[in-house]
């Protein structure tokens, strides 16, 4: 049997590092850090969890940092000099998904943009763990007078995700029960204050908590304290994005992709579809008027052998027309799942490919996602 | 019955004038959750150290190498239709193949269950 290596060394940790290992968590290194992979539960049941209950994720790793300007147009219209999405019309209290772009429109990051109510010129990001000084460098440089970046290094993030997470944190902090689907607002929990979004990386209903790096380990262990809650590690996390249909940054996502191409549209503003203003606004606004020349499908291979990334997508007749992207077993829908790029004309459901793995073509099936379906809290 | 290992983390332990083969309840525990499994035909022969197995857990993927040169006469079905079973009874029930040794002077070199312990505790 084969087994990957491993490099504890100049390692980052988050303020839950010790929490993990006082819950027997598998530890690996993930962006730079030393993160929980799994815990003594396992993969499978932690996903199954989640899915069934509630699951609390460690990802302090991710960057949080705030754009700071005058007012929230000047703010907005800085940001919107690097992303497509439509900042300017953010509402406080809301928060949206959006992609810095370089040039030629490939995608820097995905990020999330949340404008938090009574704090006007302050728009909230969350980032990738391993584009946070990518990031970071971009959006410095795109800074105006007065408009300002930010870092959060101090605080940790907590996700709180599945159908009973909107109880358990209803039990600590009432006000979080009026939050919908990507809702922000500052709570209280249990004397702690935290920035929370109704929002997460799962498919399912849920939150993510940030509060500063002293209050973490407390609110952790007040948030495991409830029945329902079990502590869910990165492995879990990756396959829930999965069959969710959620694209993961450096995999589905990468400087090369646009947005059109990965499929996320809903990232890019209707009116900045019109004005454009956003780096590689040519080639995206070509692409959404004359389709783009490849396209992240989701896919749904027909056996039971799991296709993973890297794993070349051939057409019926033995053409190589795209590779896997994401790749796995998906525990919820019991069978395996995958995402990859296809050329254009293979890239409507239904349409038949075949993954080729350790050699052999398996036949698949172009799907549309998710794999399991979204279960948002809309109100 | 002796059962032998291989620093790749299989079993190996004689049964008649074949061997069978699987992986250890290390392995098992180190994979976690397995999802899918894929056997070799019956008839196939190996070299000792070849690709002969694949065992997919939500995780990843891993390759089972054959722990000593021979040819396939049984593989074990029941593993392939529930993968659940390498998790559940790695060392007896969810074996992988039986081997029928073509170099039998092989086994000497693999490791007694003292010698894997202390191997797979290091590793």
């Amino acid at each position: 049997m084969s087994q990957p290596a491993d490099d504890a060394t100049h390692l980052k940790k988050t303020p839950l590092h010790g929490l993990h290992g006082a819950l027997g968590a598998k530890m690996a290194p993930f962006a730079g850090y030393d993160m929980p992979i799994q815990y003594p539960m396992g993969v499978l049941k932690e996903h199954l969890h989640t899915r069934q209950k509630a699951g609390l994720f460690d990802v302090s790793h991710m960057g949080q940092a705030t754009l700071v300007g005058p007012d929230h147009a000047t703010t907005a219209s800085v940001l919107e000099t690097l992303v497509p999405g439509e900042v300017l019309k953010l509402a406080p209290g809301r928060q949206r998904y959006t992609v810095l772009l370089n040039e030629s429109g490939g995608i820097i990051d995905d990020l999330m943009v949340a404008r938090a109510p009574g704090a006007d010129g302050r728009i909230g990001l969350v980032v990738n763990a391993a584009c946070k000084e990518k990031d970071y460098g971009v959006i410095e440089n795109a800074l105006t007078d007065g408009v300002r970046l930010e870092r959060h290094d101090e605080r940790a993030l907590l996700a709180l995700q599945g159908p009973a997470a909107a109880t358990v944190l209803e039990r600590l902090a009432p006000e979080a029960s009026k939050m919908k689907f990507m809702d922000v607002a500052r709570v209280s929990i249990d004397g702690v204050e935290a920035g929370v979004t109704r929002s997460g990386y799962t498919g399912e209903d849920g939150f993510e908590i940030s509060v500063h790096e002293n209050d973490a380990d407390r609110l952790a262990r007040l948030l495991l304290d409830d029945a329902d809650v079990a502590p869910i590690g990165l492995g879990a996390r990756d396959s829930l994005r999965l069959e969710a249909g959620l694209c993961l940054y450096g995999h589905d996502l990468n400087e090369k992709t646009s947005p059109v191409e990965g499929a996320i549209r809903f990232a890019i503003g209707k009116r900045r579809r019109e004005e454009g203003g956003f780096p590689g606004a040519d080639r995206i606004l070509r692409e959404l008027s004359e389709g783009p020349s490849r396209v992240l499908v989701g896919i749904a291979p027909e056996g039971r052998a799991p296709a993973r990334e890297g794993a070349e997508i051939q057409s019926t007749d033995g053409k190589t027309i795209g590779a896997v992207t994401s790749g796995g077993f998906g525990p919820t829908v019991g069978h395996p799942v995958a995402m990859g790029y296809v050329a254009a004309d293979h890239g409507a459901p239904g349409a038949r490919i075949h993954l080729m793995v350790r050699g052999k073509a398996l036949p698949a099936e172009v799907v549309t996602t998710p794999f399991a379906p979204h279960r948002y809290f809309r109100g | 019955m002796t059962v032998l290992y291989t620093k790749d983390h299989e079993w190996v332990r004689a049964e008649g004038d074949a061997y069978v083969v699987g992986i250890s309840t290390h392995a098992a525990e180190q994979l976690g959750d397995v999802v899918f499994v894929e056997l070799p035909e019956v008839g196939k022969a190996f070299s000792q150290g070849d690709d002969m197995a694949v065992v997919e857990s939500v995780k990843a993927a891993s390759d089972v190498y054959a722990p000593i040169s021979g040819e396939i006469v049984e593989v074990n079905s029941a593993i392939v239709d529930e993968p659940a079973k390498v998790n559940e009874d790695p060392a007896g029930a969810a074996w992988f193949v039986k081997i029928k040794a073509t170099n039998p002077d092989e086994i000497s070199a693999l490791m007694d269950e003292a010698a894997y312990k202390e191997f797979a505790e290091a590793s």
